[in-house]
């Protein structure tokens, strides 16, 4: 594959093509300028930050780091497509019920990131859910409230128990 | 650029022939950070990502085959954990979880950095790296593969395709000095094993290659303390400042070559004790 020559990728259950791109471009780059799907963000660019983090063949991994042009044939899922008909998902009423949600940069990444760890593992304890965010930095919050949400999951979805 | 993206081993074996000059991706968590700044524009690239038998691993009793597309995540929490607990301890503190899961194990040996979590642990095991290129399979020791700073013996047309670790009879234990716990380079780094009543002790990040303490190694069967067994105090540290005599820590950004010499003696130290607890 070669610059400009189109490319299809699979977003969120649907055959998107990409025209007239660099062939270079990371995943993140492609998902937000040539696919309109901004919810993943860009800050590092390196792998640190975990603001682009989409879920590829179910891992999480950071779509800066991903060459779109690889990545035919790949599940992609991002944030715009965890509930298909645009609602909240219970992680994302967590984080708005719980205040963790302040300049919301890096709340699409970690909004991932918990579904992520919370499908591996249902019933995570308190270090198995930092060790599991350790990828996605937040500058706001100080992460209490970050937490806070994530227990009110891990309780809803268990009746009440952890 | 352009971008290949072989399914088979043989087939991207072919393509590096064709294109001497490419660059391979694998998990690209270091090569894509060049290209999202610049830093490189490759005319090729050879993406391994679409080759299924790159991530086939097995164990025939006494070693274990990785192959080279298996990520940090895998060996961190899948079976290979349990007959390579150093090497899935590595593997824990590589990146973040995002970066487990796209990082490999092939990606580290290509890249060789002497601050890739998962080499020193290589080193230790004395693993064997399989490559192949169109002229056919090479298996080469790890003692003979890395031979500096982001160098190693990998010709230009030959793919990285696993590792054979061999599974030691003892203690296998890996321990890492960053500036905090996740998502950080190592300061310093080591792994100790114990095999046939010997220790092995190789270091990462104190030097321009991972370095095997051979001489400490040596003086630790010479004071005939039995490996697995209760060290004293003063033999442990007597290791551990003779492992920092063989470390060749520079000064850089990430820290001084008097805080890694200190790093490591101490974490060798402590590896050697953690053995006789286990």
């Amino acid at each position: 594959m070669s610059n400009n020559e189109i490319y299809t990728l699979t977003v969120n259950g649907e055959t998107r093509e990409v025209r007239d791109a660099w062939v270079g471009e990371s995943l993140l780059y492609v998902l937000r300028e040539r696919l309109g799907l901004p919810g993943a963000k860009g800050a590092c660019e390196q792998g640190e930050c975990g603001s682009c983090t989409v879920v590829i063949d179910n891992r999480a991994v950071c779509s800066c780091l991903v060459l779109a042009a690889s990545a035919t044939g790949k599940e992609i899922a991002t944030v715009e497509g965890l509930n298909p008909d645009g609602s909240l998902t219970d992680v994302q009423q967590a984080f708005i019920d719980e205040g963790a949600v302040q300049c919301g940069f890096c709340t699409p990444g970690l909004v991932v990131a918990v579904h992520g760890l919370l499908e591996r593992n249902p019933h995570p304890d308190e270090l198995e859910v930092k060790e599991a965010l350790s990828g996605n930095i937040c500058r706001c919050t100080g992460y209490g409230r970050i937490f806070a949400a994530v227990d009110k999951v891990i309780a809803d979805r268990n009746g009440g128990a952890r | 650029m352009s971008v290949l993206t072989p399914t088979t081993i043989s087939d991207a074996a072919a393509s590096l022939a064709a294109h001497p000059d490419a660059q391979i991706l694998s998990g690209g968590t270091d090569f894509m950070v060049e290209v999202n700044f610049n830093h490189r524009k490759p005319s090729t690239v050879v993406a391994l990502g679409g080759i299924e038998e790159l991530r086939r691993w097995s164990n025939d009793g006494t070693s274990v085959f990785i192959g080279a597309g298996v990520t940090w995540q895998d060996i961190e929490t899948g079976p290979i954990s349990a007959l390579l607990p150093a090497l899935a301890e590595a593997a824990r503190t590589v990146g973040s979880p995002q970066i487990r899961a796209a990082g490999t194990i092939g990606g580290n040996l290509g890249t060789c950095s002497p601050a890739g979590d998962g080499l020193p642990v290589l080193a230790a095991l004395e693993c064997n790296i399989h490559l192949v290129s169109p002229r056919g399979e090479r298996i080469v020791p790890f003692a003979d593969f890395m031979v500096g700073p982001k160098r190693n013996s990998r010709a230009a047309d030959e793919i990285i395709t696993g590792v054979t670790v061999p599974v030691p009879d003892g203690y296998q234990g890996y321990a890492k000095v960053g500036v905090r716990n996740a998502m950080v380079i190592s300061i310093a780094s080591a792994c100790l094993v114990i095999h046939d009543n010997k220790v092995r002790v190789a270091l990462g990040s104190v030097g321009p290659t991972i370095i095997r303490a051979t001489g400490a190694e040596q003086w630790l069967d010479q004071m005939q303390a039995v490996p697995g067994r209760a060290v004293s105090p003063a033999v442990a540290a007597e290791f551990g400042r003779r492992v920092a005599d063989e470390a060749r820590p520079i000064d850089d950004h990430r820290s001084t070559a008097d805080y890694r010499r200190h790093a490591i003696s101490v974490i060798t130290r402590r590896l050697l004790e953690r053995s006789a607890q286990s």
